[in-house]
């Protein structure tokens, strides 16, 4: 398993619109992929959930990727939360 | 007439009849199925129909309302896609064998639960995204999708709360305003009433009978009136009217220099009574505040504003302004504004009684809260200082005395504070005549027309009787300008009008010739203004 950690810097958290566009993202890799905030695990690939772990700006995130394509899939997220979160 | 207040979410007004709107969506049956399979092929193909219609109507809004706003539309569809969320309803239909429209009702009812018991008022407010896309789905499979909201006529629309779909799926050309019982500022509908330019109230105690009668939304004021009587109408028709020739002027003058076209630059400011005006400031494209009356914070309290309050609202202001100026006129009370507290024995002649720097100047410890409080606000924007009612050079001797001792005690306190220009109204005969001396002591000065032609005419504006005698064109007045702007240009003063005969359109090319370098009138009178100086030709 791999992972990282991000702090969102987006001002209302993980929003619906980018919630969406982190879905599609994570949706390209076979690898589970998670979200986890203060133990709460939220499936990337699922949108209701991850919008329902509510990350606001300011806190910490890790994603977690495991599976036969993590090692792109954790490079690959790790820029696009930094890009858009 | 009836009136009701809600929460304004665009200042415009809207009169029309009301469209009293219900959702088809409050009886769902629960009704046992034998067909299982055909009933998720029939959910599945539902759930088909209601991405193609957000795809579309994403289409639709990106047109009409933009990409952040038509955002909303790709995140429902793929909520639609969600895997939780069809999980759930094919696992209702298969495992309670019931109809496809209670499954999606269900799952939409508990998915919404979770966001409304979120503690962020965002996600709180994502409940109605889920309600949104399960009531799609159940209109679809009922039959009851595309049935026109509204019909020939154009409406306000009044509802218990509105889905942005529905809100988009609206005709525009038809859509007067919303008034709605719930929702919230932060809410898609209330960003899109923005977007539209539409007024809309929230937190209105909405009620049926209303349906078809006649209403004016005050998006102004945050009031809804039922049945208005004439006078009301007439006053609101009026104030649209205006709107809608202010809208018309911003179109062509908005971002537009304050330029002759012979390239003479005068400075167009405007005035304002509260910090709730900035708004009507910025929109109108005024190039700073020219007058900010501070009584309001004076007037509106039951004891001396402190330091703090004060502080506040000038900050306020000059942050909202980032960085253009903002000319504060310190405490003008006394003659015709008056504040209990303040204790001021009746006079037989308030105009020329104990007021405004006279008081000040005398009660010191009134005068150096104000000051405090606006240098400690210089330091978040461009404070200016202006004293009113002047009419010695030692009074102005004075304030600029008091001024240092307040910097001193700030610096000594090591609070921060920004370079602050001084200036004087010149309202009085007095200061109009030793002007040339003013000059040599303030930064620049602002011409209070108002009570110079009252002191100088000798009419008191208020008595109705002496109307016919008044001229707001009188002569002696118009020189008294000429002479102020003479004399402050002599000693390096800028010049200005901040009373209401800056308004004065006919005027407007005669202060020019004179060589005024700012002139400050109401937010409303800004472009109209604007428009005429760019037609001018001074030569």
């Amino acid at each position: 398993m791999k992972t990282f950690h991000y702090t969102v810097t987006d001002e209302v958290g993980i929003h619906a619109r980018p919630a969406g566009a982190l879905v599609k993202e994570a949706k390209k890799y076979e690898s589970a992929i998670r979200v986890v905030k203060g133990g709460k695990k939220a499936d990337a690939k699922k949108l209701m959930v991850l919008m329902g772990l509510g990350v606001k700006c300011g806190e910490e995130v890790t994603v977690e990727a495991e599976g036969p394509d993590e090692d792109a899939a954790i490079t690959e997220l790790e820029t696009f939360f930094k890009e858009n979160l | 007439m009836d009136t009701y207040t809600g929460k304004s979410i665009f200042k415009k007004i809207a009169i029309g009849k009301i469209l009293f709107y219900q959702k088809g969506e409050q009886t769902i049956k629960r009704t046992h199925i034998e067909e299982v399979d055909a009933e998720l092929k029939r959910y599945e193909k539902a759930r088909a129909a209601a991405i193609e219609q957000l795809d579309a109507l994403h289409e639709k809004a990106l047109k009409e309302v933009g990409e952040a706003n038509a955002a909303v539309f790709e995140v429902h569809a793929m909520m639609l896609e969600d895997d939780d969320y069809v999980d759930s309803i094919v696992n209702i239909i298969e495992s309670q064998q019931v109809n496809a429209e209670f499954a999606a009702a269900t799952t939409g009812d508990n998915f919404s639960k979770m966001f409304a018991n979120m503690d962020d008022d965002y996600f709180k407010a994502r409940a109605a995204d889920v309600k949104d896309i399960s009531e799609r789905l159940i209109n679809i499979l009922s039959g009851k999708e595309g049935d026109q909201v509204i019909g020939d006529q154009p409406v306000i629309v009044v509802a218990d709360d509105l889905a942005p779909s529905e809100t988009v799926q609206m005709d525009k050309k038809k859509l007067l305003g919303f008034v709605t019982k719930y929702g919230s500022a932060n809410s898609h509908t209330a960003i899109l009433a923005r977007t539209m330019n539409i007024p809309a109230l929230i937190g209105v105690d909405i009620q049926e009978e209303w349906n078809g009668k006649l209403a004016v939304v005050d998006g102004y004021e945050g009031i809804l009136y039922l049945e208005p009587d004439g006078e009301t109408l007439a006053r609101l028709q009026k104030r649209q009217q205006e709107d809608l020739e202010t809208e018309k002027l911003l179109q062509q003058m908005k971002g537009k220099e304050d330029v002759t076209l012979d390239g003479r630059h005068i400075r167009l400011y405007a005035n304002i009574g509260g910090v709730k005006d900035v708004a009507d400031v910025l929109a109108n494209d005024a190039a700073g505040i020219g007058l900010f009356r501070s009584e309001f914070l004076y007037l509106e309290a039951n004891d001396y504003p402190d330091e703090e309050t004060q502080f506040r609202a000038y900050k306020t202001v000059a942050e909202n302004m980032a960085g253009r100026k903002v000319i504060v006129r310190t405490l003008d009370i006394g003659a015709d504004k008056q504040a209990d507290y303040f204790k001021l024995d009746k006079e037989e002649n308030p105009a020329m009684g104990y007021r405004a720097i006279r008081i000040c100047l005398e009660r010191t410890d009134i005068f150096k809260t104000q000051l405090r409080a606006l240098l400690r606000a210089s330091a978040f924007g461009n404070i200016t200082i202006m004293y009113p009612m002047i009419i010695s050079v030692d009074e102005v001797r004075k304030i600029k005395r008091i001024f240092e001792e307040v910097k001193q005690e700030l610096k000594e306190q090591e609070i921060p504070f920004g370079d602050v220009e001084q200036g004087i109204m010149i309202e009085t005969p007095a200061a109009v005549l030793i002007s040339d001396m003013l000059a040599q002591e303030v930064d620049f000065f602002s011409i209070g027309t108002n009570d110079l032609t009252q002191y100088t005419l000798a009419i008191d504006r208020q008595n109705m009787k002496l109307d016919h005698f008044y001229d707001s064109h009188h002569p002696a007045v118009l020189r008294m300008i000429q002479m102020i702007i003479e004399n402050g240009h002599k000693h390096g003063c800028w010049v200005g009008i901040c009373g209401e005969l800056g308004a004065d359109m006919t005027l407007t090319k005669t202060f020019l010739e004179m060589g005024l370098d700012e002139l400050s009138v109401s937010p409303a009178f800004v472009l109209p203004i604007r428009k005429i100086i760019r037609e001018l030709s001074i030569g």
